[in-house]
């Protein structure tokens, strides 16, 4: 990858493409609130926020400067530094998993070739699905270090529900993981490119497996209609119930950055990242791969909301019976029929 | 085969699996052991990465650290700790842990000694992006019995784990 770079060049561009990606993701987690808002307020026949600035379009910054001036509350009953470990990694992690989220194909800039990527590993797939694994203790240490019912309450059905769901999203993958023979995202697309009927949900037969893994990756995120470790009906607001001001701004906005994650290895793996028709002087052709890419990130953040403003909630037994009993028989048909088509076309 | 970044990584996480490893056994609150743990775990994954080996480090990362301490974690948080923080945490056995300690201890002088016949001397060096695939031929290939057995292994635990849980089948 850095061939032709020195290493000063490479950490240099790598510091900018960080300065560059973590902005827009925290630009994007703060307007998908602002999305979620005003399109579940029209699904539910109401106009959603719409007096800070033209369509409510302000009210994501004011929203975060009222989480930045509340009290910063830490109740005394608390387990004092997990308690404050537990959001701070919560959000670290799912600031990480963007670095090695290709959005783009190449640019080449004075003859060097830059991947617009942060970090083009190979095993990056291995890298997310280890770092969403972390996440778990995010969510795990908040409910205990609590010490209280109902944040322990939710911490252990988030923790039951993300390792449940987490086998059924690993095994989704391994059907892509057989067509591209790659666990670089990069190798993934590259895979898919030149045209739709390329994607691995369509000419790689991916189609159960992108079911699968828009369930599991709902469940992992914790939204709708797997929302149980944080049913406030029943839970309060689960495992974040101690918190307030930052700290609680900070599990809210991992939760949104992991949407974000979501979505952009959706579209990597099933829906060709950044493949889509090039036109233009050069710099439209670098730059609208991008396009292409944020297009179907921002179609998939649709689905998420549209989701959320129909579907209800689901009964406890009757999640972990939908993980077990039938994502998970499920992806496994998935892997050996996969596997088949590929031995026998070779 | 140079080593993917300098001596000074491998010291560090080194220090961090050896400090994590006594905190294990060391701190009295059971959550604490078990993130220690975890970092323990994490650090070993490190070394592993600095063996070009980056499928081990991901399913270490994801599989112990990840998957089976979180399963730890979720007992431990059940339990009441303020009743295991007042319980004895050493048992009286020095003799017989003095023995075992000192029987491992003289095993690993000896094989750090006299071992280099049994390890390759310079180690095949292994494209990154082929990794993966390396060491699925090597499992389904060389070792197939071996895995099978080990999978049929965990089948019969899973399986106990079923029996003891549930009452009645």
């Amino acid at each position: 990858m850095s061939g032709n770079l020195s290493v000063g060049w490479f950490v240099l561009i790598s510091v900018i493409k960080i300065l560059i990606a973590v902005p827009i993701l925290l630009g994007i987690v703060a307007y998908t609130v602002w999305l979620e808002r005003k399109l579940v307020g029209h699904i539910q026949n109401r106009w959603g926020p719409s007096r800070v600035g033209p369509f409510g379009l302000l009210q994501p910054i004011a929203d975060g400067l009222k989480l930045f001036f509340k009290e910063d509350l830490t109740p005394p009953y608390v387990h004092k530094a997990l308690y404050l470990l537990a959001p701070i990694l919560s959000l670290t992690l799912a600031l990480t998993s963007i670095a090695v989220i290709p959005v783009g194909g190449w640019v080449t800039i004075r003859g060097a070739r830059i991947p617009l990527q942060i970090t083009d590993v190979n095993v990056a797939l291995l890298i997310i699905l280890g770092i969403t694994s972390m996440g778990v203790y995010g969510v795990a240490l908040a409910g205990w270090s609590s010490n209280s019912k109902y944040s322990l309450l939710g911490s252990l059905r988030a923790s039951a529900q993300m390792v449940s769901y987490e086998v059924a999203l690993g095994l989704s993958l391994v059907g892509v993981l057989i067509l591209s023979g790659t666990f670089s995202l990069r190798g993934i697309v590259e895979h898919q490119l030149g045209g739709f009927w390329n994607w691995n949900i369509f000419g790689g037969g991916q189609i159960v497996a992108f079911f699968i893994y828009l369930c599991a990756a709902y469940a992992e995120t914790n939204r709708i209609p797997f929302d149980l470790p944080e049913a406030e009906t029943e839970l309060v607001a689960g495992y974040h119930t101690e918190y307030s001001s930052m700290k609680f701004a900070m599990f809210f906005m991992s939760e949104y950055a992991n949407m974000v994650t979501v979505a952009c290895l959706a579209s990597v793996l099933f829906l060709g990242g950044w493949s889509g028709p090039l036109f233009g002087p050069p710099v439209l052709q670098a730059l609208l791969p991008v396009f292409w890419f944020f297009l179907r990130v921002l179609f998939f953040l649709f689905l998420y909301i549209w989701v959320r403003g129909t579907l209800p909630r689901f009964r406890y037994d009757q999640l972990m019976a939908f993980s077990w009993k039938f994502l998970l028989p499920l992806a496994i048909a998935n892997v050996i029929i996969t596997s088949l088509v590929v031995a026998l076309r070779s | 085969m140079t080593p993917v970044a300098p001596t000074f990584f491998f010291y560090l996480l080194s220090t961090v699996a050896v400090v994590g490893a006594i905190l294990v056994i060391t701190r009295k609150n059971p959550v604490h052991s078990a993130l220690s743990l975890i970092f323990t775990l994490l650090a070993l994954a490190g070394l592993y990465l600095m063996l070009y080996a980056p499928f081990v480090a991901g399913v270490q990362i994801i599989l112990y650290a990840g998957g089976i301490m979180v399963l730890f974690l979720f007992v431990i948080m059940l339990v009441n700790i303020e009743r295991s923080q007042r319980e004895v945490q050493f048992n009286q056995q020095w003799h017989v842990g003095i023995i075992a300690s000192l029987a491992l201890g003289f095993l690993f002088l000896y094989v750090y000694k006299h071992g280099s016949s049994i390890f390759p001397v310079n180690p095949v060096s292994m494209p990154e992006p082929m990794n993966t695939q390396q060491v699925g031929m090597a499992l389904f290939r060389n070792y197939l019995l071996p895995f099978e057995i080990a999978s049929l292994l965990l089948l019969v635990a899973i399986v106990g784990a079923v029996v003891m849980a549930k009452k009645r089948i």
